[in-house]
């Protein structure tokens, strides 16, 4: 059973995970527009959110965005980690997202078969 | 869309996109012979003008990329299912939606995982503030943001995959005590 309480218990642990989540991380972002939704885009996040939680990864941020009009390729997910170019990953499945997670934002390698753009940052 | 869930999930991003702060989900499943959703939000609203034309997918996208398909897609859903779309809005101060649909309507599609589409929702948008309520058999779930926020103080992240986890379980647990079910 959960409870409120839970989060009595967890409130000293959470605090301390504020530190580690800045924005200077990994970020993840979710194409959720209408179009994204509807390929899937819920699945997907919930997937990350459950992987970042098992792996303890809390130095990355999950984001979303609206419908960039590549509406085809849906589900988006974009890999920005810090200093390297932006990736988007195309037609992305909940099963993709283990994958992504252990090769890229973990590991740094990207997951050539699902790139769909490759963006260079600033 | 396969669930109304995933429906909501999406109106709750025009909300977003709009600029609400605060937003409210109710859902009952029995309102005079009606099974209804709302969603409002205090974000910057319509204009009378766009409001009577964003049920039409073909004028409405031509006016803002905000406003899109969604709207249109509900407002068929419900038509389909005995039901209707009321939609009321101010520019400045926010919009107000309910879909009704006729209860035990045969091509209704189901809810589906609302509890997956809150926590993506607050995951996405942790500074909103949600007030959800769901209501069924003469039982009715009260959830905020609020309860959360009181507890954890600046801790309540709800971006943070930990509370994120601990919310959808949270929340089907719940929902299922007020569907009556058993609970584990």
């Amino acid at each position: 059973m959960k409870s409120l309480e839970d989060l009595h218990k967890l409130r000293e642990k959470l605090k301390a995970d504020i530190k580690l989540r800045k924005d200077e991380g990994t970020k993840i972002i979710v194409g959720m527009g209408t179009c994204g939704i509807a390929a899937g885009a819920r699945e997907v996040m919930s997937a990350i959110l459950d992987e970042l939680a098992v792996r303890k990864l809390l130095n990355v941020q999950v984001q979303q965005t609206g419908c960039i009009g590549m509406c085809e390729k849906e589900v988006l997910v974009d890999v920005i980690r810090p200093g390297e170019p932006r990736i988007t990953y195309g037609k992305v499945k909940p099963e993709d997202v283990k994958k992504i997670i252990a090769e890229h934002v973990v590991n740094g390698r990207i997951v050539e078969e699902l790139v769909v753009g490759k963006l260079e940052q600033e | 869309m396969r669930e109304l869930s995933l429906h909501i999930l999406d109106l709750a991003q025009n909300s977003i996109e709009a600029g609400a702060k605060n937003l409210v989900i109710a859902i009952d499943e029995d309102e005079d012979g009606f099974f209804v959703f709302r969603i409002e939000d205090d974000g910057r609203g319509m204009s009378q003008e766009l409001l009577q034309q964003v049920r039409d997918p073909f004028t409405t996208t031509r006016l803002s990329r905000k406003v899109g398909m969604g709207i249109p897609f509900i407002d068929m859903v419900t038509q389909q299912c005995g039901g209707h779309l009321e939609l009321t809005s101010e520019k400045g101060s926010g919009t107000k939606l309910a879909a009704y649909f006729a209860a035990g309507n045969i091509d209704m599609p189901p809810l589906g995982d609302i509890a997956a589409s809150i926590r993506v929702l607050l995951a996405g948008a942790p500074w909103l503030e949600l007030d959800f309520s769901y209501t069924c058999g003469g039982r009715r779930l009260d959830f905020s943001t609020r309860q959360v926020r009181e507890i954890l103080g600046d801790a309540a992240d709800f971006a943070n995959p930990e509370i994120s986890l601990w919310l959808e379980e949270y929340l089907k647990q719940e929902i299922a005590k007020v569907k009556g079910m058993e609970v584990q």
